[in-house]
């Protein structure tokens, strides 16, 4: 017991003064003072080696599960939900279990993941290695997506390293999955660690009940990770010392859109949203609404979206949520619908076509949104969209289509001044410009494959 | 090979006047049928057959009641094949395939199609316990069980009766439109695998037509 | 099967969509809880299995062709 006791992370009355950068950045602290990615030496000169454990664990939550209840993290991945519920579920269990580490970043508009894992690749490697130590873990497969080639030769080089060194304690594999929008699921993870294809796979069981090779898996987004290595070294009170009681620590934020300096901004949880439009050097050009946590997120007007919050609670409340960390703005002149027509066809092409709602539904609510965006469409046409849109939601083994209704619902309702514009004059002038969402080509997904 | 058909024909008239041996030719050719009309209920439920005068259950409902009935027929068919003083074949070759040295092969060949729908029958009433995968791996041997029952039928008693031919061709008629209708609704996409199913599905046809020209019909005595 | 409709549990329906082919067969034997979207796939109108239906779910449940529907028992 005595061993157990000795082994670190400090509790949370022994708080470290853990290093802050500028805008209170912790993540991408490093990046921030020196302008450059950190490798092994510098990230063991700023951090040390990682506070693992000296004993094996036994099947109960210890300190670290604790310390990460007590900082109340929660996933940046998209669902937001408890990170340290899920440890301790996992560590609970008796026998060994596994970990993966997430870093597939489907979603198009983020870029949080690729910056993170690029600049700090030591810090989600370290928060892979905790948590694997902490749940008890024999191996941490880190899953990313094979069309970013250099990044993948980049984390399997780090691993490479602290092999050599023997910093990390169990093996961590780095694979190539294809890049869809639902092989980030983390049943698509589990699935293709274990031999199959990278789609969404049916729930019960769950994969921190059974997962890769049957063993209970704790799957982390790779920002999730990397905060819980900080709170391991740092404690739950520093983590709380950002953000606010609520929603506590710093978040990654990617900005895109109708802002001038588009990209991936660290900040504390919480942050008025006006204020990370700020951030990026405040609008180009006056915006008209925003997208919010993703393709699979929630349009919100301008005028309300600007002072809202940028944490779970505040953001349900106008029925959006921070989902990847997306801040899309689109400017006034655009169409919503045209943009939104396009990223419905988008997602249409990448569910895995294995539920009805995806593989009969969402591809009906794609074509009919393109018909209201060229303005094609009569009530009638409206009232059937409205019945389709209702009826993707909760249907699925996965999220996806519920992710596909929230948007085209809130598109709806967000662009209805455009709608009634569309249906009574035909599409508006916007609707043929260019695109300011970048969406990929829907036709490639088939071309990578599952597997 | 001919003196086999020409014993099978000597003893006819005496054989058909053995009550036993009248109910085992009897509730072979019923079996046949109702395992037929089992498979392409089978084929057009899992093609979602949905005709406008019936709902989906009854026809599933359907598929299992006249597969139980065939279960009922083979029962009898392989009872009376036992008991029958005039026919060597015991319990133990009469449920173990290509052991019994009468009449094998085609005494074999009806062992093996009786065993597979014994599989099929068993997986099908735990099903629920047993989970869809395995329980879906062995329905698909009712696709094996069909033919070999087939062949052997063929290879009996009656098959030189024109009636009874016209039962085996309505039976191939009838499995055979249900499999291309089938494949045909799974269609678009996977154009060559159901092409191959497709042909694959009339070489049954095709070999039994080869099998009644030239075969050992009537072996069976 | 009677003391299965006791209150010592709620019964709960759940769908293996991935499983589900939209046979439809559920929806004809339990109209009150399931319905079919327009390309006959389950809509599920309420989880809870009330006592009177649950002969009714159990039958629906043997019923389907690919065994996408289950009815669990969930202890209080």
């Amino acid at each position: 017991m005595t061993e157990t006791q000795s082994s670190s992370p400090p509790s949370a009355a022994c708080v470290l003064d853990g290093p802050t950068g500028p805008y209170g950045s912790r993540l991408l602290y490093g990046w921030l003072r020196t302008g450059s990615p950190a490798d092994l030496d510098e990230h063991l000169d700023r951090y040390g080696p990682p506070p693992l454990p000296r004993t094996a664990r036994r099947p109960t939550a210890g300190p670290l599960v604790r310390a990460v209840e007590e900082a109340g993290l929660t996933g940046r991945g998209g669902a937001a939900f408890p990170t340290g519920r899920k440890l301790r579920t996992v560590a609970e269990t008796p026998g060994p279990a596994v970990v993966i580490a997430n870093g597939m970043e489907s979603e198009p508009v983020s870029r949080k993941d690729k910056i993170l894992l690029s600049l700090a690749p030591h810090l989600v490697l370290d928060g892979a290695s905790l948590a694997a130590a902490a749940v008890g873990a024999e191996a941490v497969h880190l899953c990313l997506p094979r069309t970013r080639a250099g990044l993948v030769r980049h984390l399997a080089g780090a691993v490479d390293e602290r092999r050599l060194r023997g910093i990390d304690r169990v093996p961590i594999h780095v694979h190539g999955l294809p890049h869809r929008y639902v092989s980030s699921e983390a049943t698509s993870l589990v699935r293709w660690v274990n031999g199959g294809d990278a789609r969404p796979a049916s729930t019960p069981p769950r994969p921190f009940e059974q997962g890769v090779g049957g063993l209970p898996t704790l799957v982390d987004n790779v920002e999730t990770l990397a905060h819980l290595a900080l709170i391991a070294r740092y404690g739950a009170d520093w983590f709380r010392t950002a953000g606010r009681p609520g929603a506590p620590g710093t978040t990654l934020v990617t900005l895109a859109g109708a802002v001038r300096a588009p990209g991936v901004y660290e900040t504390p949880m919480g942050t008025p949203i006006g204020e990370l439009v700020d951030r990026a050097e405040g609008p180009s050009e006056e915006i008209g609404a925003l997208l919010l946590g993703g393709f699979f997120g929630s349009w919100v007007p301008a005028e309300t979206a600007m002072g809202l919050s940028f944490a779970k609670n505040d953001l349900a409340a106008v029925g959006a949520g921070p989902g990847a960390g997306v801040i899309a703005a689109l400017p006034r002149r655009a169409c919503g619908l045209a943009e939104t027509a396009r990223v419905l066809a988008y997602l249409a092409a990448h569910s895995a076509r294995q539920c009805g709602p995806c593989t009969m539904g969402l591809p009906t609510v794609a074509e009919d949104f393109a018909a209201v965006a060229r303005g094609d469409a009569d009530t009638r046409l409206l009232d059937r969209l409205a019945g389709r849109i209702g009826l993707l939601s909760g249907r699925g083994a996965c999220r996806h289509p519920d992710g596909a209704s929230r948007l085209a619902a809130t598109a709806l309702r967000v662009f209805a001044d455009d709608l009634r514009q569309h249906i009574r004059r035909g599409p508006c002038a916007a609707a043929s410009r260019k695109p300011v969402l970048s969406v990929p080509d829907p036709a490639a997904a088939d071309a990578q494959g599952w597997r | 090979m001919t003196s086999v058909v020409r014993l099978g024909a000597a003893s006819l008239p005496v054989a058909a006047h053995r009550p036993l041996w009248f109910a085992t030719r009897a509730s072979g050719s019923i079996t046949l049928l109702l395992l037929t009309a089992a498979v392409a209920l089978g084929v057009l439920v899992s093609g979602r057959y949905a005709p406008k005068r019936f709902t989906r259950f009854e026809i599933s409902a359907l598929h299992r009641n006249v597969s139980v009935l065939s279960l009922a027929f083979l029962a009898v068919h392989i009872v009376t094949t036992v008991v029958d003083p005039l026919v060597p074949v015991g319990w133990v070759p009469a449920l173990v395939p290509f052991i019994s040295a009468y009449r094998a092969p085609w005494l074999g060949l009806a062992t093996l199609a009786s065993d597979l729908m014994l599989a099929v029958a068993i997986t099908s009433a735990v099903r629920l316990r047993m989970g869809r995968r395995p329980w879906k791996a062995v329905h698909w041997l009712a696709y094996a069980a069909w033919p070999v029952a087939l062949f052997h039928a063929a290879a009996g008693t009656d098959t030189h009766l024109d009636l009874q031919r016209g039962l085996y061709a309505a039976c191939v008629a009838a499995v055979l439109a249900a499999v291309w209708w089938r494949l045909y609704r799974a269609g678009p996409g996977m154009l060559a695998g159901r092409l191959s199913a497709g042909v694959v599905a009339a070489l049954v046809p095709a070999a039994l037509g080869a099998f009644l020209a030239s075969g050992p019909q009537g072996v069976f005595l | 099967m009677s003391d299965a409709q006791t209150a010592s549990g709620v019964h709960t329906l759940l769908i293996d969509r991935i499983a589900c082919d939209g046979h439809g067969a559920c929806a004809e034997l339990l109209p009150e809880l399931i319905g079919l979207d327009e390309w006959g796939y389950p809509i599920v109108r309420s989880t809870d299995v009330p006592g009177e239906l649950l002969d009714h779910a159990r039958r629906a449940v043997a019923e389907c062709p690919v065994l996408a529907l289950r009815v669990e028992q969930k202890h209080r």
